[in-house]
């Protein structure tokens, strides 16, 4: 009973702002993903390229002094990674899922690496909360969406932004056509896999920003494998969202209120092991996934090389 | 059918034409696909291409949209000498190209389809509503009530040949190539299409009309142009030519349109069926409650549009797909549910309308397609392994009895023409002997030649002794092969009539659904 009425005791409306701040990575590489299977590119090394831009804006944040430049830093590793995937699946054409995977061994040892190499103990500075003016000062709506850090809004913005640029301008227009019937495209004049690597560097910068999200906001300092499978969470809710910018958003919520409430639970002793609580979020996105998967088309041209 | 031509010979013979390709030749590695070919096309005429694949049409007109580049000879348009070297210059010219397969994007709209590489923005979006009210116009103008803002995957295939040709009109094409267009549709949309073609026409469009179906040609064009292996063998038109005379230019020698049969002497039943019902893919009744028989010694075919239940009644005669409900005897023992083994035991052989999915191992040499269902048996076996040798023979001997050309018995059946892949599943069906044929669509992509050829053994099969059940999209394929025909109408056998009797006209309203009154 004791326990139930710390449980009523929490604050969820702070529960529910961090939910929106932690989902932040996950929705950046679900943008990613999108941008990439749309055209008709996997890209599962999206894990791997957020965990190389975490490393990378973590050294140049520390060495330059600058999160801004590390953030920076991070994105344009990501895009480099995510270029080098599109490289090997479009023009040496290789089965992109084995080129992804090598890709995120790959982040995995040498991040590693570099880590103990550079034996690096300072941290960056993450960036602080900004409370959006008059916004901000609205009940529960300013607390949950605008009394966050600079990164959150940037994320919302992006949502917006990519579900626009796809579904109502000639980028995204050409964009869903070769991820579909990449010939059509090219009969009407298109360059399918010009346009294809345009968007899987885009798709890897996303994903980068999402990796320098950990150290710029989250943490400030990096860990190996600190990435903790959120490209593959954002790739679940890719799917889970069906390709679409915002239903991946929602999704990514979806997953990461359980880890929210884990820790609301941690904090007041639950009496459930803290190990059951933290497999909660994986738990829910395999369920949801068994029911989206059946549900929810891909691109049709998806992992083709044309 | 009377043999009037649609297009009124409204064109100038002596005006410029706005198409003249001259002494186009086309080298690829070992072969020559067009040797010196002249072709010209006049304002507001069809002219038809004919000749069977391979002859070198698909060749020519990618010449014309830029996808290939002639060895020798020049293109003119409206008499003016014009380099086409891609397809962009091609439409740039005022040439239209509408595939065999269709160039559209199923989940996209038919406005985005259309303006797809031409968008129009608005401020940073797309304008969608601007070329949706000109596609309107488009589809107003030349008939062809198209939704701009229906989604591709939910229209017909008719509907979506609509949409190549709008798309082409959108281009402000002049000149439009149609490459096999009818090889998809229903005989209505055929009709449909046609008369879209001569509304083209009457606007001052020129139509090069790709085909190999004679009776397409004198029904349609103006002239008609005649490829074989690579050359013009010659030029004609509807008044002077007939089907047997296009039909010798196409293969070069003459050939049987006629079924050359005696009449059938029918025994007792092989095949009975009785208020059989069967589901489709989607779960919907697909097959509604069909009897009949086919006695030994006789040739039934089912007549009727694709898609009344033809396919799934196949797939269960031959135990691919389950029975819901009724029964299936042959020689008066019942078939088990779901069983192709007890349907090839009982001595049936299935030439299937899906020769790719069904009907050959694409991947595996000719001799292995072979034996398909009769290597694990003797004399293909050995012991517990296959007898290569025997495999080896077999082959050999079918290839020549059959006259599949390929190389060799060891050619992977993916690497033949089409006619030859279907003399492969002939002769592999053929090879035992069979008290019960059941043939779908047995010559659907297969060249004048080869459908003579397959038509002959049909007919010897029935001779022999075997009940013959026949399904074929194509009406004269029914009437001239059968000498019973039932026509199939949303699941339900809706007529049938002795074949020597039958009426061409009746049966086309039957498949329509419509009673003669």
């Amino acid at each position: 009973m004791e326990f139930l009425s710390q449980l009523l005791d929490l604050n969820w409306i702070s529960m529910l702002s961090q939910t929106l701040n932690t989902a932040v990575p996950i929705v950046l590489a679900a943008l990613g993903g999108i941008l990439a299977e749309r055209s008709g590119v996997i890209n599962i090394a999206l894990e791997g390229i957020m965990l190389m831009a975490a490393y990378a804006a973590f050294a140049i944040g520390v060495v330059t002094g600058s999160t801004l430049l590390g953030l920076a830093g991070g994105v344009m590793a990501g895009a480099l990674l995510a270029a080098f995937h599109a490289l090997i699946s479009i023009k040496y054409r290789t089965d992109q899922t084995i080129s992804g995977t090598v890709l995120n061994i790959f982040a995995v040892g040498i991040t590693a690496y570099l880590y103990r190499q550079f034996n690096m103990t300072e941290s960056v500075e993450t960036f602080q909360q900004w409370n959006v003016p008059i916004l901000s000062d609205i009940p529960v709506i300013g607390e949950i969406f605008f009394q966050q850090q600079p990164l959150v809004y940037f994320t919302l913005l992006l949502v917006v932004i990519v579900q626009l640029a796809l579904f109502r301008t000639t980028w995204g227009l050409r964009t869903r056509a070769i991820g579909e019937h990449p010939r059509a495209a090219d009969t009407a004049g298109i360059k399918v896999n010009r346009m294809r690597y345009i968007n899987v560097i885009l798709s890897g910068a996303l994903a980068g920003l999402g990796g320098a999200w950990l150290i710029a906001e989250a943490v400030g300092s990096f860990t190996p494998g600190m990435t903790t499978g959120r490209g593959f969470m954002g790739l679940a809710a890719m799917i889970f969202g069906n390709w679409t910018p915002v239903g991946s958003f929602l999704a990514a919520l979806l997953f990461t209120v359980p880890g929210a409430i884990q820790v609301k639970l941690q904090l007041i002793n639950a009496p459930i092991p803290y190990q059951f609580l933290g497999m909660l979020p994986y738990i829910l996105t395999i369920i949801v996934l068994v029911g989206a998967v059946r549900r929810n088309k891909p691109p049709a041209a998806i992992g083709k090389p044309y | 059918m009377n043999k009037s031509s649609t297009s009124p010979p409204t064109a100038d013979p002596n005006a410029v034409p706005v198409l003249e390709m001259r002494g186009i030749t086309k080298r690829f590695p070992g072969v020559l696909a067009n040797d010196n070919i002249n072709l010209d096309l006049q304002r507001g005429e069809i002219h038809c291409l004919l000749g069977e694949n391979g002859a070198g049409k698909s060749t020519l007109m990618n010449i014309l949209y830029g996808l290939y580049q002639p060895n020798e000879g020049e293109i003119l348009l409206n008499g003016k000498p014009t380099k086409i070297t891609n397809p962009k210059d091609a439409i740039a010219h005022g040439i239209g190209m509408v595939h065999q397969h269709f160039m559209l994007v199923p989940t996209l709209t038919v406005t985005e389809n259309v303006t797809l590489g031409l968008e129009e923005n608005k401020g940073l979006f797309i304008d969608v509503k601007k070329p949706a009210d000109r596609i309107r116009a488009l589809s107003k103008q030349y008939g062809l009530d198209v939704d701009p803002d229906a989604y591709i995957k939910d229209l017909s295939v008719g509907m979506q040949q609509r949409v190549e040709i709008i798309k082409t009109l959108y281009r402000n094409a002049q000149i439009l190539v149609l490459d096999e267009p009818t090889a998809v549709l229903t005989p209505q949309e055929v009709d449909d299409l046609f008369h879209t073609l001569s509304q083209l026409i009457s606007q001052g469009k020129s139509i090069i009309f790709i085909t190999h179906k004679l009776r397409e040609v004198l029904k349609v064009a103006r002239r008609i142009t005649v490829l074989r292996q690579g050359r013009v063998v010659g030029a004609t038109t509807p008044q002077e030519a007939d089907s047997a005379k296009l039909a010798s230019m196409m293969v070069g020698r003459s050939v049987m349109l006629k079924v050359d049969k005696d009449a059938a002497k029918p025994q007792a039943p092989v095949l009975s069926i009785s208020d059989l019902r069967v589901l489709s893919e989607r779960r919907t009744v697909a097959v509604n409650g069909v009897s009949f028989e086919v006695r030994a010694g006789e040739i039934v075919g089912i007549a009727g549009v694709e898609g009344n239940g033809q396919a799934e009644l196949v797939e269960a005669l031959t135990g691919l797909r389950h029975i819901e409900q009724g029964t299936v005897k042959i020689d008066s023992a019942v078939m088990p549910n779901e069983s192709p083994d007890a349907v090839i035991e009982a001595g049936a052989a299935h030439i299937p309308e899906d020769r790719h999915k069904y009907g050959l191992v694409l991947s595996y040499p000719i001799r292995y397609n072979m034996v398909l269902s009769t290597f694990d048996k003797p004399p293909f076996t050995k012991g517990m392994s296959l007898d290569e040798g025997m495999i080896t023979k077999n082959a050999k001997d079918l290839v020549k009895k059959f006259d599949v050309r390929t190389p060799s018995e060891e050619t992977f059946a993916g690497s033949l023409s089409g006619g030859n892949q279907q003399k492969v599943v002939v002769a592999r069906e053929f090879s035992r002997p069979i008290k019960l044929l059941i043939a779908s669509q047995p010559t659907r992509g297969v060249d004048v030649g080869s459908i003579e050829f397959i038509h002959k053994q049909i007919v010897a099969q029935r001779d022999a002794g075997a009940a013959v059940l026949l399904i074929s999209a194509e009406l004269d394929e029914v009437m001239s092969l059968s000498d019973r025909i039932l026509v199939m109408y949303k699941g339900k056998i809706v007529g049938q009539s002795e074949a020597a009797t039958a009426k061409r006209e009746d049966i086309g309203l039957l498949m329509m659904g419509t009673q003669k009154n």
